[in-house]
């Protein structure tokens, strides 16, 4: 466990040191850790408000509001569900409704075995393929239920 | 991807970024084949990139490595055809381009000069094979002022932007204009921030410059949290140094030399695109200390977003730049005077930006003419929903509706019928069919209720209903609200709540006029745009489409068929040929086979709406009521 927090420290360092320890890159700052730990740790958010000298409070209330971070661990797979109006005229609902079904989940959470985590997204700006699903960061456009499971098979 | 760059070359004076532009024209005139590759976010989407690297590779292996170049660019803003690749000089255009196809095209056109027939585009319900890119009606009736320069240029590549002219206008604004000059041509020019509010630029510079104060900011608005809209993206995908010339000329202009540059994280070309162009300017001279050796200085740092809707909201961009949460503050004093940091700020929309260099270089008589009385020059749209040809659109603005979504767009698919198209994102509204005939600007999208807005054109077909468009889109603000002022937080809970009784069948006599009373609460009471507009989706609905809620209310009856309580899935006995696909996309086991060539049997009381068996139905044997 003590291994995992000091690279979990070191990692939040490096981070730091790449943003100049700059307070007014907070939002990257966060982004840049979370992509190396796939979320974002007490810890983390502990040494960041130190090394910014920003209150604790205040990155917590950052994360919170930001959608983009997430406190709890993450799935090695992501799978976002964009729920852009585009997607939305275009039977977006319906293709959560399968992957919700498919999955056992709701949008939000993440499986037991840490395989996939389900989410939606407000618009990922790929309006003329929807309704899109990017999985992984990957960009499926036009699905339909039907292509839902291939999606999932994708996943391995 | 390979990255053609030439030597690392810092340009010191006006001249020496001439020379080098000379000396970029005389290296393509060597009448060089090009093959350009659509990396736009849709063509990636059906692996462009991939295709492009089958392009390298074939070229090499077949030995034409210095006649022939494969560019990837940015989006050329015909989706729904990708991936796109158009070979120059000739510009013919294949669409929908496979890896199977890629030696063919090395081998007949590029080697032998023949068309490949099965790759051109044909209209909907045409045969006629159309060749070159500028005949395909998608494009015909498009002015490409400022998206167009995507389709030719690498955006990793700043010698491809400056051998299209790129930084001239910063170089005739830096040597031939004092500041004044600058803001008087952009505001003769008559151009309106693109970004939504519609509001003069040059005013805006103007205000900035007026205030006494050393430290100034310039900030590019990248957020485009518009659901429907991504022409910021790709024009900051596919041409960032346009941007940043238009950021240098703002700076130029108020005397700022510090700027931003805010990039919504769920962008993440974009953003790698910005992080390389802002680099390369630099190292050649075109950002930072004594920029073409001049005297000005201006800087650029990026800041990511992290995915919050009212961060459009200036007030709230410039806080989360600042590293704060991004909640709106109200506007009694303007952020020309107190922004970033307390200190005068310039916030421009990404597509406003990427006009200035065109308007600087070609004069602001020539912007002046295109377009409307009020509204000047072009607007890129982004033309999605139920429309044929799906993508990003640049027209003069004064451009009618049913031009854009029969003309430009290729009307709706599938023989289905016009219900209406939503414009101005969440904060705009839904036009009919009586309004396809207005033209197409600021102030007449706003006498018909609705707005331009980032651009966004959502069209919408007969399957749509528009109740549930006003939930969706009353839903999606309330999510977004930051929760600050209360008219926002607790209005479009209560508006909501009433959409979800009325979709429930538990609609009231009363609802519309509560609804109405609302929207108008918010529009007066709200702290920012965000609740300011909220009410408009369902002003505008109400407007023009009051049947539809009151079938909901009164009749319990959804007529588009969308609303899940109001409607129920029926197997048409007649239709039905027994082959069992729906009963083996049923999730439920709601429906069950009576043996081969015998309709199947619904259960209405296992069933859940998801609507699997209508989806894959392909003899229309079910219906929904």
């Amino acid at each position: 466990m003590t291994i995992t927090v000091n690279l979990n420290e070191a990692t939040v360092n490096k981070v730091l040191a790449k943003h100049n320890n700059d307070a007014s890159m907070l939002v990257a700052i966060l982004q840049d850790v979370q992509t190396e730990l796939n979320y974002l740790p007490k810890e983390a958010l502990v040494t960041i408000s130190e090394c910014l000298d920003v209150p604790l409070s205040r990155v917590y209330s950052v994360v919170t509001f930001f959608k983009a971070f997430s406190l709890k661990p993450r799935g090695r797979h992501s799978i976002h569900v964009c729920m852009g109006t585009a997607c939305h005229v275009r039977g977006a609902e319906k293709v959560l409704d399968k992957l919700e079904t498919d999955l056992c989940l709701c949008a939000g959470e993440t499986s037991t075995d840490m395989k996939f985590t389900l989410e939606t997204v407000n618009c990922v700006g790929a309006c003329a393929l929807g309704p899109v699903v990017v999985v992984d960061n990957e960009y499926v456009g036009q699905v339909n239920t039907d292509k839902v499971k291939s999606i999932l098979e994708s996943c391995k | 991807m390979a990255l053609i760059q030439t030597k690392n070359i810092r340009l010191n004076s006006k001249k020496e970024l001439e020379d080098h532009r000379d000396g970029l024209n005389f290296n393509t005139q060597a009448s060089q084949r090009v093959i350009t590759v659509c990396c736009g976010t849709g063509c990636l989407a059906y692996g462009a990139s991939k295709l492009a690297q089958a392009f390298r590779d074939e070229i090499k292996s077949q030995g034409m490595e210095l006649q022939v170049t494969v560019k990837t660019t940015g989006c050329h803003g015909f989706c729904e055809r990708g991936p796109l690749v158009v070979i120059r000089p000739e510009n013919t255009l294949y669409q929908r381009v496979k890896f199977g196809d890629v030696a063919e095209i090395v081998t007949e056109t590029i080697s032998r000069n023949n068309v490949i027939e099965r790759l051109l585009y044909s209209a909907p319900g045409s045969t006629d094979k159309i060749t070159c890119e500028h005949d395909v009606p998608f494009y015909k009736k498009q002015m490409r002022l400022v998206f167009g320069a995507n389709g030719y240029i690498d955006p990793t590549s700043l010698d491809d932007y400056i051998a299209i002219g790129g930084y001239a206008a910063l170089s005739k604004a830096l040597f031939e204009m004092t500041a004044d000059d600058v803001i008087d041509e952009i505001r003769h020019s008559g151009l309106r921030g693109r970004g939504g509010g519609g509001f003069a630029t040059g005013a805006k510079w103007q205000s900035t410059r007026e205030v006494d104060d050393a430290l100034k900011y310039v900030i590019c608005n990248c957020d485009e949290g518009d659901p429907g809209a991504f022409m910021d993206r790709s024009l900051m995908e596919g041409n960032p140094h346009s941007i940043i010339e238009g950021m240098l000329i703002a700076a130029y202009a108020v005397g700022a030399h510090e700027g931003y540059i805010y990039i919504r994280h769920e962008y993440p070309v974009a953003l790698q695109n910005a992080e390389l162009a802002i680099k390369q300017a630099k190292s050649a001279g075109l950002l930072g200390e004594a920029i073409l050796g001049s005297e000005f200085s201006f800087d650029v740092k990026i800041s990511q977003g992290g995915g919050a809707f009212v961060c459009g909201e200036s007030t709230a961009l410039m806080a989360s730049v600042e590293g704060r949460v991004g909640e709106p503050r109200a506007k009694y004093v303007h952020t020309s005077e107190k922004g970033l940091w307390d200190h005068p700020t310039v916030l421009n929309n990404v597509e406003t930006l990427a006009n200035v260099p065109l308007i600087i270089n070609k004069g602001a008589d020539w912007f002046y003419e295109i377009g409307t009385a009020n509204s000047k020059g072009t607007k890129i749209f982004s033309l999605v929903g139920k429309v044929n040809n799906t993508g990003l659109i640049e027209v003069p603005m004064g451009i009618t509706l049913r031009e854009i979504i029969y003309d430009i767009g290729g009307g709706i698919p599938n023989g289905k019928k016009f219900k209406a198209v939503q414009t101005g994102g969440p904060s705009g509204g839904c036009l009919p069919e009586d309004k396809l005939d207005l033209n197409v600007d600021f102030d007449e999208l706003s006498k018909a209720g609705s707005m331009m807005g980032s651009g966004a054109m959502i069209v919408m077909d007969e399957d749509n209903c528009m109740v549930d468009i006003a939930r969706y889109f009353l839903s999606f603000l309330e999510g977004e609200s930051c929760g600050k002022c209360v008219p926002c937080r607790e209005g479009l809970k209560r508006m909501r709540q009433i959409l979800d009784r009325i979709i429930a069948g538990d609609g009231q006599e009363g609802d519309i006029e509560t609804l109405t009373d609302l929207s108008e609460a918010l529009t007066m009471g709200a702290l920012c745009g965000l609740g300011g507009s909220a009410g408009n989706p369902v002003l505008s609905t109400l407007r023009h489409f009051q049947n539809e809620y009151e079938a909901h209310i009164k009749d319990k009856r959804c007529p588009a068929g969308v609303c899940k309580p109001l409607i129920t899935y029926n197997i048409i006995d007649g239709n039905c040929t027994g082959c069992n696909l729906c009963v083996k996309a049923c999730p439920v086991n709601a429906i069950t086979s009576q043996g081969k060539k015998q309709p199947v049997i619904l259960d209405q009381t296992k069933c859940t709406k998801c609507g699997a068996c209508y989806d894959v139905c392909r003899l229309d044997a079910v219906e929904v009521k």
